[in-house]
């Protein structure tokens, strides 16, 4: 692996573009699942913010999956460990699953108990599982289990950037940027 | 995790590999001060707090006071006992199929494809109220129907109503309270009249709507029984005018056929006698409230002078015992509702939305055993 230290060698713009249009959707999308399961008073108007925003962020999961694999990434900074980059590859792959997992659990378990799943207009989201309880109890679970895995990793990798970032100092974060960096 | 990224400044204070061409940068901007790094770490753990301590407080971790779905599906099985398998409510029902015929007037003043002159298929579900899924039938416990209507256009109407005029509560809190004070008691098996007369001197709303409820006795049997929606809904229609509206479903013909009390599911077996002589039908009448009317409180009726709508017949053709596949496997929520009807600002159909879906992920999780009425 090369030698590129600096924080001038950066992911692709599309791959940029990409994460900084899928994270504020991801963040806000737990939020609101951990926040409605625990509302008498909000949860039909987050759960209708809910699906289709799941719908998104599988539609904007699926777009980064295809660029991800037509991409090459940049090499790691040397600031991290055969260990670190290691876990650093595991977590870019958990998450990828996760985002495409999660949403389609969503969606499986509304067809299980032939809920309405997203409506756009005259346009419906067809069911994907057939209607059964036990099949429901089972992507339910998944449901929670999921979010928790993403909700975890997801702290993870951004208390590992903000590490990188402001104890390390190696500008780990100009390699995802899409505002302008200082050039070295 | 952090513990991985926590070894990397012990073993190498400065970047590790480190023949580094930048000598400039690692000097100026990169140095590791240990104020530097104390504050760096500073901002991950804040970071992490805020993060995790958000995520917490958000689903209600942090907040053990706060009236949570689950909390409240909690009371039910304090109250009731848990029954695996069952609802946490109106545990005790039937299933039952049928159409429903529109007339085309409620297209008046709603545009849901339901409104439309024709039929649509409906899935219902005749339950009697409370936890207990083996309880015997009494004339003055809560009869519940619950409808699921789905249009061609795949669009989805749910209602659970019941057989009160209005509702005992109106708030999802004085509710909560309510069935705890209710709670039949071991020895007499009726509430604890101190606890009852507590709650209701703290709730006169719930006072008055009790008063409402005793002026109409129960009818004879789930046929010939009126239900209501009880909650204040929104139809919009297609000129894009909005009228707040609540809807019963009312018994066509006399359907008086007082069988005698007998037996434990006298009401149920009667029901089922009743459909497989002939069809019941019940008419599906809106009522139109008018500006002022209370909306955001199902104690309060309406003035009895507010136009009604007759917008069709709802037949019941077929009744089954609750089965994998039918009512049974059904979330009767009614905040699932049609392109054209929305919620109010009644705060009651939310709340019952939280809880049937904590329920119903309960119990979808639990072993089934069959119900108690059978066909």
């Amino acid at each position: 692996m090369s030698q590129t230290a600096t924080g001038t060698t950066r992911f692709a713009v599309s791959m940029r573009i990409l994460h900084w249009l899928l994270a504020p959707m991801v963040i806000v999308q737990l939020l609101i699942g951990v926040t409605m399961v625990a509302s008498l008073t909000c949860y039909p108007l987050l759960l209708a913010i809910h699906r289709p925003l799941g719908v998104l962020i599988l539609f904007f999961a699926v777009i980064r999956l295809v660029n991800r694999v037509t991409h090459k990434l940049p090499p790691f900074l040397a600031t991290m460990g055969p260990m670190e980059r290691r876990i650093a590859s595991w977590s870019e792959y958990l998450l990828y699953g996760l985002l495409l997992i999660q949403p389609l659990t969503g969606w499986a378990m509304l067809s299980a108990a032939r809920n309405p799943i997203v409506s756009l207009g005259p346009f419906r989201l067809p069911g994907i599982t057939p209607h059964n309880i036990d099949i429901y109890a089972v992507l339910r679970q998944c449901h929670d289990v999921f979010a928790l895995l993403l909700f975890l990793t997801f702290t993870a990798h951004v208390c590992a950037v903000l590490f990188h970032t402001f104890v390390l100092r190696d500008r780990i974060i100009d390699r995802m940027a899409v505002w302008p960096t200082r050039k070295r | 995790m952090a513990p991985d990224e926590a070894k990397t400044p012990e073993s190498e204070p400065e970047p590790e590999p480190a023949p580094e061409p930048r000598p400039g940068v690692a000097s100026r901007r990169s140095a590791l001060s240990r104020r530097g790094a104390l504050l760096g770490m500073g901002a991950v753990a804040g970071f992490a707090a805020v993060d995790v301590g958000g995520f917490a407080y958000a689903g209600g971790w942090l907040r053990p006071e706060a009236l949570t779905p689950a909390r409240f599906t909690d009371r039910f099985e304090t109250v009731y006992g848990r029954h695996d398998g069952f609802r946490r409510n109106h545990a005790k029902g039937l299933s039952a199929t049928g159409t429903f015929v529109s007339n085309g007037a409620g297209a008046a003043i709603c545009r849901a494809t339901v409104f439309r002159s024709g039929a649509t298929p409906v899935v219902g579900r005749f339950s009697l109220g409370g936890g207990l899924p083996d309880q015997a039938d009494k004339s003055d416990t809560v009869r519940g129907l619950g409808l699921l209507l789905q249009s061609s256009d795949g669009q989805q109407w749910r209602t659970a109503m019941i057989n009160f005029p209005v509702f005992t509560d109106s708030t999802p809190e004085g509710f909560y309270e309510r069935i705890l004070a209710s709670k039949p008691q071991p020895g007499t098996g009726k509430p604890d009249p101190k606890l009852m007369s507590a709650f209701l001197d703290r709730h006169p709303e719930t006072a008055a709507a009790l008063k409402i409820i005793k002026q109409t006795p129960a009818s004879a049997g789930f046929a010939d029984t009126t239900f209501y929606g009880l909650n204040a809904f929104l139809f919009t229609n297609d000129t894009g005018a909005t009228v707040p509206v609540r809807w019963s479903v009312a018994p066509v013909g006399d359907g008086t056929a007082p069988a005698a009390p007998s037996g434990k599911d006298y009401l149920f077996d009667e029901f089922i006698r009743a459909v497989a002589q002939r069809p019941v039908q019940w008419r599906l009448l809106l009522t139109v409230g008018e500006p002022g009317d209370p909306t955001h409180d199902p104690t309060k009726p309406w003035p009895p002078s507010r136009r009604t709508i007759d917008a069709g017949t709802i037949t019941i053709n077929a009744v089954a015992t609750e089965a994998p596949g039918n009512a049974r496997d059904i979330n009767f929520d009614p905040t699932v509702l049609p392109d054209g009807i929305a919620l109010s600002d009644d705060p009651i159909p939310p709340a019952r939305s939280a809880v049937y879906a904590r329920s119903f992920t309960r119990r979808a999780g639990e072993p089934k055993s069959p119900s108690e009425v059978r066909v």
